[in-house]
């Protein structure tokens, strides 16, 4: 372990927002405890966005309807060559985030967990403690 | 093994390299696992993770058998006779059809149905802070329940022991798999596995191409038999010429109807949106509150509901069953819980990105 490692102050937890159904959405409520961190404005931009790239991933539409009937008429063998829509737009959930936590985020000593790696079962942000030397920016 | 990594060099042999450290798999930072070698659920997996079944695979190989010989019989004995008597489409009906078959009822067997991974240690506890925090006799639902409006219907959601999670809607935890599944439909001891939502239009056409097949195969068994019979010699004799016809006449008669009866059972679930496990446990029917009690999932067209559940985008598989563990120095054997292992590799695969932030973060703030 490296010995200027900053310790993990607290984890906060995003859960799951289903007033839509079973659909990926999170909660955009802004939690306590990043308050004094980060601007609510900034950070519910996050969580739209992210809300608006997973609906996209689960679109029902022309895209995904084509897919399913190509997959269907291929005996669903096409899945195992062929990257689903899906996975795609997790693709760009991953940069995105990845870009996030570079420009916002790290700055400010937080982290976001990509909720895929929690199953999307939540959005973990992780807060560093604060430099003893006052988070001078 | 104590001595494979401190080995004195040998300056006469400086130019042989080092053995590779393979017999000391445990201390070996290159030892790499997979994320299945820990998984906590019911499940067995093969080729290193790409297949995986539930432990109890029920009667999956008496399926593949049945379908398997029933076919085989059928191309052997009756497909030349009615390629001469009747046309030569029938053995590529035939042989369309079991494909189909064999190929659905595999990827129903083998994949993921959607399972959900337990929450990591660190989930639970805020979770059950949460839980301790809304406690008290004025909270309506008991405090391991959750309340959510979907479409005007207030839906519960439980509270699983085992994953230490809420379930999402639709998702229910099978206790032969001791894994929550995510639109569970029910545990198919035919198939070996749980049928959910990432596995379901697998099924969905497995069954019906099988009683396809099934109702093909004695449609053109009986036309074999039938035609055989006809020069005079009746029934019997026919029966005696093709016994492997009357085989494939028994277990198809017997188990057409039960196959025709569980398509059209799933064909009105698809219609409307249903699993069989809401369907048995009556979720939206006959609910005597005020409301009117409606699926709060269906979207109210039989066209959509069927596009939505068939054809609809397949979600990756949550559980990574192919990740990679980082490298743990003291890696716990088998016998560790698994929470710990989940938060070795949580924990571990963000300390790395820790790092990195905490760099620019440092460099941030000067």
């Amino acid at each position: 372990t490296r010995p200027r490692q900053a310790s993990v102050a607290a984890k906060v937890f995003i859960q799951r927002d289903y007033t839509n159904g079973t659909m990926c959405q999170f909660q955009t409520k802004f939690p306590s405890e990043l308050e004094s961190r980060i601007d609510k404005q900034q950070f519910e931009e996050t969580l739209r966005m992210l809300n608006n790239l997973y609906a996209e991933a689960e679109k029902l539409g022309g895209q995904s309807y084509v897919e399913g009937c190509l997959a269907c008429l291929t005996a669903y063998t096409i899945f195992l060559c062929m990257e689903t829509h899906y996975e795609k737009v997790l693709k760009k959930i991953a940069k995105y985030i990845q870009e996030q936590n570079d420009k916002i985020y790290a700055p400010r000593g937080l982290l976001l967990t990509d909720p895929i790696e929690r199953g999307l079962r939540v959005v973990e942000i992780t807060i560093f403690e604060d430099r003893s030397t006052g988070s001078g920016r | 093994m104590k001595n494979c990594e401190y080995r004195q060099i040998d300056p006469q042999v400086l130019s042989t390299p080092t053995p590779p450290p393979t017999q000391c798999a445990e201390k070996t930072p290159k030892q790499v696992r997979r994320k299945w070698e820990v998984f906590p659920g019911k499940n067995r997996f093969f080729c290193d993770g790409r297949i995986m079944i539930a432990r109890q695979s029920g009667v999956l190989p008496l399926t593949l058998l049945l379908i398997l010989f029933t076919s085989s019989l059928f191309f052997i004995f009756d497909c030349p006779f009615l390629v001469k008597h009747v046309t030569s489409c029938i053995p590529v009906i035939g042989g369309v059809l079991f494909t189909f078959v064999v190929i659905s009822l595999l990827q129903t067997s083998f994949s993921d149905p959607g399972i959900l991974p337990r929450a990591t240690p660190d989930e639970a506890a805020d979770i059950e802070k949460q839980i301790d925090s809304s406690s008290s006799s004025s909270y309506r639902p008991p405090p391991r329940v959750r309340e959510v409006l979907i479409n005007q219907q207030v839906v519960k959601l439980k509270y699983c022991f085992t994953c230490k999670m809420f379930r999402p809607p639709r998702t229910s935890h099978c206790s032969l798999c001791d894994n929550c599944v995510e639109r569970f439909d029910h545990h198919c001891p035919w198939v070996g596995n749980c049928v959910g939502r990432r596995n379901y239009r697998f099924f969905y056409t497995f069954i019906v191409s099988l009683s396809f097949l099934t109702a093909f195969v004695l449609g053109c068994v009986t036309t074999h038999l039938a035609l055989r019979s006809q020069g005079g010699k009746g029934v019997i004799s026919a029966l005696q010429e093709s016994p492997a016809s009357a085989l494939e006449l028994v277990v198809c008669f017997f188990s057409v109807w039960s196959i025709l009866g569980l398509s059209g059972f799933h064909t009105y679930l698809v219609a409307s949106n249903l699993t069989t496990n809401e369907d048995i446990k009556g979720s939206w029917s006959g609910n005597s509150g005020l409301q009117s009690a409606g699926n709060p999932y269906s979207y109210n067209s039989i066209f959509t509901n069927c596009c939505a559940v068939l054809c609809g985008p397949l979600p990756p598989s949550l559980i990574d069953r192919r990740g990679l563990l980082p490298a743990e120095d003291s890696p716990a054997a088998a016998p560790a819980p698994p929470e710990i292992e989940l938060l070795g590799f949580g924990a571990k695969t963000d300390i790395n990105m820790e790092d990195s932030c905490q760099d620019f973060a440092v460099s941030c703030t000067g």
